[in-house]
């Protein structure tokens, strides 16, 4: 048995190595979208509310049919991955102001545990300097009040707190979701 | 749908916490509340992959980017990429970046006094093979002064980040060197309670890639978390 690697900060230089990988617009060069892109627009505040300039944000989902681009998803196939061309991973820098604006589709539903279906989210990570892990988070959709009701991952976080994981709807379709890292209204954040 | 073998977590004094104050970014943007313990589900267990012709010919090579070699000590750093079971991750997409010989980040941030190298950027990558080698060439990194307590330095270091096969597997670390004297006074690498974890962020000098005459090797395995073989029940 080995023990797996000690996680350490990204520290404040992280985009020198990291920024060739990002990707703001999931939606980018893809032909038949059968499902309208959604725009999602927020900002990473630390505990005395000050933005984040130096984060990065990662997110990971399913397709519009709820099917991860990965083999060990039981209804993926390659060679629907390779005609639809939908990788499902994002990665985008914080802003000066610590905003960050994300351009994709919304996913499917997908299995979840005890054969339950989980509602559609993003599975999200953060990074930035101070983290010396980075943090785990989702970010469900406002317009699936029943299927969060119902989420077998939401219903293990305190009531009062679910909404901190839930998109508001904006002007214009955009989609809000603010993470605040520590204190007021913190962002629920999940050990996986 | 049956139940998903699971990752297995991290002992617990193998990591940091969040909050570490000698460490003082960490107060402000540790959460305060607990994490929210829960199991991978088909989200966590998937993650992006990356293939080898994912990276160019030469991201692995950090000392010629531009027409003249980087300034500095030229060295070979390579390990494995396994996982708690011992099995190597093939196709683990590793990104790096690090400072010059100097010191000095190529980053608008980075206000350093020391030179920056035109023929540097400092940044790498690569992807690990069937047996989940990798391997970069770069410049050993100098120290560098940094604000976070009165005459603060950071020992020489790269950063490491690194995709295995699912969501849940994703890891960014630093590589530091042996016999840095810095390393006793750094909190990032102190903010670690176990010694022996600490010290397998340390790599260790390597005969079998150094190249005579031209450059040190240096050895640095990266362990992923482990799956479960079988579902729990």
């Amino acid at each position: 048995m080995l023990y797996p690697t000690t996680s350490q900060t990204v520290g404040p230089y992280l985009h020198i190595g990291l920024s060739g990988l990002n990707c703001a617009d999931l939606t980018a060069g893809l032909t038949a979208l059968d499902t309208p892109p959604v725009v999602i627009e927020g900002r990473v505040t630390d505990g005395q509310g000050n933005p984040v300039p130096d984060g990065m944000i990662e997110i990971w989902q399913a397709d519009a049919q709820g099917v991860y681009q990965h083999p060990d998803d039981p209804r993926y196939s390659g060679a629907d991955a390779a005609k639809s061309g939908f990788t499902g991973f994002g990665r985008v820098p914080t802003e000066p102001d610590g905003s960050f604006r994300i351009t994709t589709i919304k996913p499917g539903p997908v299995a979840g545990p005890d054969g339950t279906l989980q509602a559609p989210h993003l599975v999200v990570s953060l990074f930035m300097r101070g983290l010396l892990k980075h943090l785990s988070t989702r970010m469900y959709f406002p317009d699936e009040a029943q299927a969060n009701e119902q989420d077998w991952i939401l219903r293990q976080v305190p009531a009062a707190r679910r909404a901190t994981l839930v998109a508001l709807a904006g002007d214009n379709g955009i989609l809000r979701w603010n993470v605040n890292l520590q204190g007021a209204g913190e962002t629920v954040f999940f050990d996986i | 749908m049956s139940k998903l073998a699971q990752y297995r977590r991290p002992f617990w004094n193998t990591q940091p916490a969040y909050r570490f104050d000698p460490y003082g970014s960490t107060q402000l943007r540790s959460p305060n509340e607990p994490l929210i313990v829960v199991p991978q589900t088909l989200s966590e267990v998937t993650g992006p992959t990356f293939g080898a012709d994912f990276v160019g010919q030469g991201d692995n090579d950090l000392t010629r980017i531009a027409q003249a070699d980087a300034i500095g000590e030229r060295i070979i750093v390579s390990g494995r990429v396994l996982d708690e079971n011992g099995r190597p991750v093939p196709d683990a997409l590793i990104e790096i970046w690090q400072a010059n010989a100097a010191g000095r980040y190529l980053h608008k941030r980075d206000q350093h006094d020391a030179p920056l190298d035109p023929n540097f950027s400092g940044e790498g990558r690569t992807v690990t093979d069937a047996h989940g080698r990798y391997q970069f060439k770069t410049i050993k990194p100098g120290a560098y002064p940094w604000g976070n307590h009165y005459n603060g330095w950071r020992p020489q270091h790269i950063h490491f980040s690194l995709f295995g096969r699912a969501y849940a597997t994703r890891l960014v670390t630093q590589m530091y060197f042996p016999g840095d004297p810095l390393l006793e006074f750094d909190p990032i690498f102190q903010c670690i309670p176990d010694t022996k974890a600490r010290n397998r962020l340390v790599a260790t000098l390597d005969w079998e890639t150094t190249v005579p005459e031209y450059a040190l090797g240096y050895r640095f395995d990266i362990v992923l978390r482990g799956r479960n073989a079988t579902p729990m029940e």
